[in-house]
């Protein structure tokens, strides 16, 4: 059957994400003064054909380790629905 | 010594690198398509250059799909085997997204755009003005991989200011440790933010970059 799997790809913790740091000024410019960091990474969806909901993670996985994220910069979660 | 320019849907420095080295540098000089795979003519001693601009888009992050277009087989196999490779700009990016080099390319720390001229130095102190003009140049590794390229002579090139001190302030991205290019631990194997391609015509008021062309890639003086 075919699974949606969702990837959450994010800049590591430890570096600076100036496009947060811009949408930060944003918010700050709105009076949302509450929100204290803001990091933007991406949400990529995928339809994976598979016999199982763990074999759809594991070629998600793949997809992620190998093009989708770069682990020099970015990590990477995975969840199948 | 023959170069191979690599022509990616989005490449938009390859005509200025291949008139460069054709016109300017009286070079033997081809285009490569990232369709193709064929590198047969090619040996060694030649060099195949991956040139700037915006190669697929940018789509996903700078270079990453640009990775796995057919050409780029060939090309990391041509690395491996010796053969020299060259990547400006979006082609640094190529090389770090294809594991040719350590390390990658951030978006600027300043959250800009950068497209001016800029000074870099090498170890042998020289100072060229070369141009930038990029949105994801700030160059980053951990520490460890940092000391290993420094300790290697692996750096090719520092921003500095126009007296070649390498300054926080000539750094225009946010670069680890002022770091401008880079070459890998075989030294065949060539990348750098700043666009030598585009110095090196006198009816373009700088030739600075003719130097960095003819030493980095053919007698490899600024690496020995």
């Amino acid at each position: 059957m075919t699974y949606t799997v969702q990837i959450k790809v994010m800049p590591l913790k430890e570096l600076l994400d100036p496009q947060g740091k811009a949408v930060m000024g944003g918010l700050q410019n709105l009076g949302l003064n509450g929100v204290e960091d803001v990091r933007v990474g991406k949400n990529i969806t995928l339809q994976v054909a598979a016999d199982s909901p763990e074999n759809a993670k594991a070629i998600a996985e793949e997809a992620s380790k190998k093009l989708l994220s770069n682990p020099v910069m970015e990590y990477f979660e995975v969840s199948v629905n | 010594m023959k170069f191979g320019v690599v022509v990616f849907p989005g490449s938009n420095c390859d005509r200025d690198m291949y008139d460069a080295l054709k016109y300017d540098l009286g070079q033997n000089v081809s285009m490569l398509w990232h369709k193709d795979r064929d590198l047969s003519k090619f040996n060694t001693e030649d060099c195949i250059i991956l040139p700037g601009g915006f190669s697929y888009g940018d789509y996903l992050r700078c270079g990453a799909i640009a990775r796995f277009s057919p050409m780029m087989q060939s090309v990391i196999e041509f690395a491996n085997a010796g053969g020299k490779v060259f990547g400006v700009c979006n082609g640094f990016q190529i090389l770090c997204e294809s594991h040719l080099l350590p390390g990658g390319l951030l978006r600027n720390a300043n959250q800009q755009f950068v497209c001016k001229n800029v000074y870099i130095t090498n170890d042998t102190e020289e100072v060229f003005k070369i141009p930038v003009a990029h949105g994801e140049g700030r160059y980053y590794a951990d520490e460890k991989i940092l000391d290993g390229l420094e300790a290697n002579n692996q750096v090719i090139f520092y921003y500095c200011d126009e007296e070649g001190q390498i300054t926080e302030k000539a750094n225009p991205n946010g670069a680890m440790r002022n770091i401008a290019g880079i070459c890998n631990a075989s030294r065949n194997v060539f990348g750098m933010m700043p666009h030598p391609e585009r110095a090196c015509s006198a009816a373009l008021g700088n030739t600075d970059g003719r130097a960095i062309i003819t030493s980095l890639l053919m007698t490899a003086q600024l690496v020995s």
